[in-house]
């Protein structure tokens, strides 16, 4: 079956106010970028609902991608055909024959947003219902939560047909609650946190941190991989690759082996905000779990955390690591993360880090270095590219493939 | 030149040539190689997994390249073997597979196995009824294909499916190579299949390379040890050219799958009309929706089917025997006799096997040749 329209029916928009038509018009403009392989489709985003004409497009590539967009409760395509009784009974009669399982019970209910309509909604449901009953007469029809129910609604420009409520994601419209960076490593917990904050609305852009040589080809490859598995939540994401490796090779020649991490982490988290500021960002997204390693305890987060006053949230600090793996393959990211491309070098990982460090000894050694300099050197090297679903195409193989 | 043995190898797209030439001089590098030429040539492999698996809807971890449908069943069929031999040893296939199946099984017969042969009809289908008695508890693998390579029948895998579905811990395995791209996928490539071969060159694609699907979550030993290709399970540098070539190739074939069933079905039909007329010629391809359209089987009675062949090949047109006409010691294994054709007939038969690229003038010309013949043969029968 060919879908001609889907309504949507929105999320916690349902409980805003004043800023509900900045929410919707946000969710609108998520949905259009999501659709963007769809360029019939019409989205007009109303009070209640939003509606896309479908216009041609193919209803069975658009559905699955809605299914992914925040701020979607459900959403249920209909099919509209001419407006008249024999085209109405033909299609409920398609419909019936295509849902129905022997068992399940059915309803119609019908609505006329066109009152000059020949039949009035009663009347409407019951001949309708004789119709089903026509191709199986042995089925029940149920009132109160029926196994299939038959939305008829007869409009000015013809009748639509819907059965199915397709589940959505709920949560917010990406981008209604601002922009935040989201520290994206090559693991299992980062993805996890920028997905959850996507659910809550942040539009989130991913800083990645290389240091080639030291880190390969692929385990930036694998970070814009991960990157694209949370894209489809908001039609696309921007990925911003920072190049480290000066920073490291400087830190691991005039700090302590016990800080190596400590104070290479409070350099990540200075570029971050610096990106996130230049960006207009507001927070500050990673993946910390609190007490998974040493670079996540509550003295490492104090000692690293000084060095911005800009919120940093944390999805997934109170969660155990089965949690975030359930999360990871719920949104097909976990086997991806478990490649085992490595996001740092063995020549930087302290064998003993500092699992309690103290904020005055980080600084002191951090004072070694030429901080602006270092800085200023690897915001002017930032690399920022659009990822989305289907960025996995390389432009360079087109003739081959 | 008619060519009328598209089942057995298919000519390589130009396209596909093509891109096998680019790859091969312009992506130089080993997959496995940490350096960006080995980056670039590993990044196009996997464009290419993904290309398949977006083909045949898929995902692209469930896509393992291999050298071909051969490889393909063996490795299903001896990797099952090795990771389940300790869950059962009974392995169940029918008795029309295609060699790569009937004879890996021969030796895993050889090698401690259970092999149980499920048999078909008199027109040449599975006998569902009586695959299902066949299963028992230690029963650990169903392999059955999707499309008979000699007669052209089309198996009855939902039915198999729907049997196997109250033992989840059978696999499942179809060989699919005469089925891709000619028969409707959801015919052969259900929910329940667990695992399906396939073959490039039987879709213009290159030789000597191919694919197995591999349902996420199941499990098989590797047939081929070593530097750790395909995530561990298929080791041996890739054949990135012949992949992507393949990945071309199957694209293509796929775009024009439009119309080709029913091209091919209409040359077919034409064909078992006009043989029809000849007394003593027998068609074991019925004209009916479980067969392939592409498919022709038949048989001159009295006359062996490499003469046959022989006789068409002179008149520059090409065409197969069936097995049965292989060599004696095959004729056990020949889809013909598994229906219980008589030998005498059995050894006649030949196979017309049809693609997008053949023509109503073809068959017309190659009934005008077969006319000729005929007359011929029967001066000889008297």
């Amino acid at each position: 079956m060919n879908y001609t329209e889907i309504m949507v029916r929105y999320g916690e928009l349902s409980t805003k106010g004043k800023n509900r038509k900045s929410f919707i018009s946000q969710l609108a403009q998520n949905v259009k970028r999501v659709l963007g392989d769809f360029p019939a489709v019409k989205i007009h985003a109303d009070r209640d609902r939003m509606h896309l004409l479908l216009n041609g497009e193919d209803s069975a590539q658009i559905l699955p991608k809605l299914e992914k967009v925040f701020g979607i409760q459900n959403f249920s395509p209909s099919v509209r055909v001419e407006k008249t009784m024999p085209a109405i009974r033909e299609m409920v009669q398609t419909i019936i024959k295509s849902a129905y399982k022997p068992g399940q019970t059915f309803k119609i209910t019908s609505k006329r947003s066109d009152h000059s309509f020949e039949l009035d909604s009663n009347e409407l449901n019951r001949e309708l219902g004789g119709a089903v009953f026509e191709v199986f007469p042995e089925i029940s029809v149920q009132m109160k939560k029926p196994d299939i129910n038959i939305r008829v609604e007869i409009r000015n420009e013809g009748a639509y047909l819907s059965y199915e409520t397709i589940r959505g994601v709920g949560g917010l419209p990406v981008g209604t609650s601002g922009r935040g960076m989201l520290m994206l490593s090559g693991g299992i917990d980062s993805p996890v946190a920028g997905y959850l904050s996507m659910k809550r609305g942040v539009e989130v852009e991913a800083v990645h941190f290389a240091s080639p040589p030291y880190t390969s080809e692929q385990a930036l490859q694998k970070a814009k991989d991960l990157a694209a598995k949370i894209a489809p939540y908001a039609g696309s994401i921007q990925f911003i690759e920072v190049p480290f490796t000066e920073i490291q090779e400087e830190i691991k020649r005039v700090v302590p082996e016990g800080y190596l991490m400590t104070v290479t982490r409070r350099m990540m988290l200075r570029l971050t905000d610096a990106i996130r500021e230049q960006r207009k960002g507001l927070v500050i997204i990673n993946g910390e779990s609190l007490g998974q390693v040493a670079s996540q305890t509550l003295q490492s987060m104090v000692a690293i955390n000084e060095v911005t006053t800009t919120p940093i949230i944390r999805p997934v600090v109170s969660m155990d690591k089965g949690e975030i793996i359930e999360i990871a393959e719920k949104i097909d990211t976990f086997e991806l993360a478990i490649q085992p491309f490595e996001d740092c070098c063995t020549i930087f990982a302290p064998p003993q880090p500092k699992t309690r460090p103290k904020l005055d000894k980080a600084q002191a050694y951090e004072a070694r270095l030429d901080i602006e300099g270092l800085m200023a050197r690897s915001m002017a090297g930032l690399k920022v590219s659009e990822i989305t679903e289907s960025s996995e195409y390389d432009e360079e193989f087109s003739d081959l493939l | 030149m008619i060519y009328f043995d598209n089942s057995a190898t298919t000519p390589i797209y130009p396209q596909a040539l093509d891109t096998y030439i680019k790859v091969s001089q312009r992506i130089i590098g080993n997959p496995s190689s940490l350096h960006d030429l080995g980056n670039q040539a590993s990044r196009l492999l996997e464009q290419s997994r993904k290309q398949i698996a977006d083909l045949i809807q898929v995902k692209s971890n469930e896509i393992y390249f291999t050298s071909g449908g051969t490889e393909g069943d063996n490795w299903v069929l001896k990797g099952t073997a090795l990771e389940k031999q300790t869950f059962g040893r009974h392995i169940i296939i029918s008795n029309i597979e295609h060699p790569a199946v009937a004879e890996t099984a021969g030796q895993l017969a050889e090698n401690g196995f259970e092999i149980s042969i499920a048999p078909v009809d008199e027109r040449g289908f599975v006998r569902v009824d009586e695959l299902a008695k066949l299963i028992r508890k230690d029963t650990i693998l169903v392999s059955i294909m999707a499309v008979n390579n000699e007669i052209g029948s089309i198996q009855p895998i939902q039915a198999i499916s729907d049997c196997l579905a109250d033992y989840p811990a059978i696999h499942f395995h179809v060989d699919a190579v005469q089925a891709i791209s000619k028969v409707e996928q959801e015919k052969w490539l259900t929910p329940r299949v667990d695992f399906a071969t396939f073959s490039a060159h039987k879709f213009h694609g290159p030789r000597g390379v191919g694919f197995i699907y591999w349902k996420h979550g199941r499990k098989l030993q590797p047939l081929l040890n070593g530097g750790g290709q395909e995530s561990n399970q298929r080791s041996s540098t890739e054949n990135v050219a012949g992949v992507v070539s393949m990945a071309k190739a199957l694209r293509l074939y796929m775009d024009k799958k439009a119309d080709k069933p029913e091209h091919t079905a209409t040359i077919r039909r034409y064909l078992i009309e006009a043989l029809q007329e000849y007394p003593n010629v027998t068609v074991f391809s019925k004209e009916t929706p479980d067969f392939a359209p592409h498919i022709l089987c038949f048989a001159l009675k009295g006359i062996r089917g490499e003469v046959l062949v022989h006789a068409l090949e002179e008149k520059q047109i090409y065409t197969s025997t069936t097995s049965a006409c292989s060599s004696r010691k095959k004729l056990a294994s020949s889809t013909l006799h598994a229906m219980k054709v008589p030998d005498s007939l059995a050894t006649s038969a030949i196979r017309v096997s049809l693609d997008e690229s053949n023509t109503i003038a073809e068959a017309e010309q190659f009934m005008i040749i077969f006319n000729q013949l005929y007359k011929k043969f029967s001066v000889i029968n008297g």
